[in-house]
């Protein structure tokens, strides 16, 4: 069920599938103008005092999500927002523990530039995932600071600083959009923030969540049986139409083949851990792998 | 004469060097005074659509990537772009 705090706001089915394929969900203008406008006083107090010995601190690691930045407080209002705690509650759960925040000012005219990375250490290989929210206050012009990544790179085994030599990859976005906007990742999405040639500042408030629950069904599960496919969907031999096994055939153009297919089992993985169905699958990979000796002997 | 190294590494979507680049990086030992990669046939193409291209450009070979077995249980894992080209150009500056 919908907590209060996430109201009726929590994503469907087909948005959880494309944050599996992708990465990435994106929400234009999301935190309305007013609550925009004055963080930037905010999260550059943030920004400017946190390392201070006195001034404006971010929580502890491990605070409730609940318990962060208490009102008044403008990032305590945008973490209340019904609509962020909708796709919050989807991803980790209705209450998250806060891992870390940090506030990105990339001044007009800003030439520093971060290799392609990962954040923190190379993660644990069960299907866990925690959230980095980036909410930008202020619009970010094509090319002017936004944040660059690289779609469906979340589910690679890497060391963050192995990323560095990647200036360029086909398909990588920039991030360009109007203030407000929310961009969730999960935390294995490669990123780098870039040069703000623009005359505006850019600014970023990013902030980090970690589940403190199974993060099992806990969207609105309302269109689930609809776009749910069995685990027989297969591109070489049937298909659903309009199903979740069709948004798992995203193909970024990163991707070799065998990326793909590969990417395609890692997705399947962690859809099998989201909805707690362990026949899942896409493709037939999967089940192939799983179901051959059963067939051999005679037991399928 | 000086002599200064360019390096380019292509990154392709398979083992084969004329298959599609799908990543590059560019090192620059003449600080812009040797020619330049060419612009892209569209917004966030490569500079060469695949290796062969880059070598009738003028880029040199220096090492493809080497092809191992995955370990047991990394079978179905990705990691990093596996099909990395490395090319060098010597520029003479007078």
């Amino acid at each position: 069920m919908a907590t209060t705090a996430a109201g009726d706001h929590r994503l469907s089915t087909r948005q959880m599938a494309e944050f599996v394929a992708n990465g990435f969900l994106r929400f234009d203008a999301i935190v309305p103008a007013d609550i925009n406008e004055r963080a930037i006083d905010e999260i550059g107090q943030l920004n400017a005092e946190r390392l201070l010995p006195d001034g404006m601190k971010p929580p502890h690691s491990r605070t409730p999500l609940d318990d962060c930045y208490p009102l008044p407080s403008v990032v305590g209002e945008y973490l209340r927002l019904p609509q962020i705690r909708g796709i919050i509650h989807s991803l980790v759960g209705a209450d998250p523990v806060f891992d870390h925040d940090w506030v990105h000012h990339i001044p007009g005219g800003g030439s520093y530039v971060q290799p392609l990375h990962v954040d923190a250490a190379t993660d644990s290989t069960d299907p866990t995932f925690d959230v980095q929210l980036f909410w930008y206050p202020s619009a970010v012009a094509r090319g002017e600071g936004g944040t660059r990544f690289v779609p469906g790179s979340h589910l690679t085994r890497v060391r963050s600083s192995g990323l560095h030599r990647y200036q360029h990859i086909v398909g990588e976005q920039q991030v360009a959009c109007d203030a407000g906007s929310v961009f969730v990742f999960h935390h294995g999405l490669w990123h780098a923030g870039q040069p703000n040639p623009g005359d505006n500042d850019r600014w970023l408030y990013k902030i980090r969540l970690n589940p403190t629950e199974p993060q099992v069904r806990l969207w609105d599960t309302t269109d689930f049986t609809d776009v749910q496919s069995p685990p027989t969907d297969h591109i070489f031999a049937r298909m659903q139409p309009g199903s979740v096994a069709e948004i798992f055939r995203t193909w970024h153009p990163w991707m070799g083949i065998t990326d793909y297919r590969n990417d395609q089992i890692q997705r399947a993985l962690l859809w099998r851990y989201l909805t707690g169905d362990d026949d899942f699958d896409v493709d037939y990979y999967l089940t192939r792998l799983e179901g051959r000796a059963d067939l051999v002997e005679g037991r399928a | 004469m000086t002599q200064r190294q360019q390096v380019l590494y292509l990154w392709m979507a398979g083992s084969s060097l004329d298959e599609k680049v799908v990543g590059w990086a560019f090192h620059d030992g003449t600080e812009g005074a040797g020619p330049q990669l060419p612009e892209p046939k569209r917004p966030g193409d490569g500079p060469y659509s695949n290796g062969l291209c880059a070598l009738q450009d003028g880029w040199m070979l220096l090492q493809s990537a080497q092809l191992t077995s995955p370990a047991p249980g990394q079978e179905h894992l990705n990691a990093y772009l596996e099909y990395e080209f490395v090319f060098e150009r010597r520029v003479d500056l007078s």
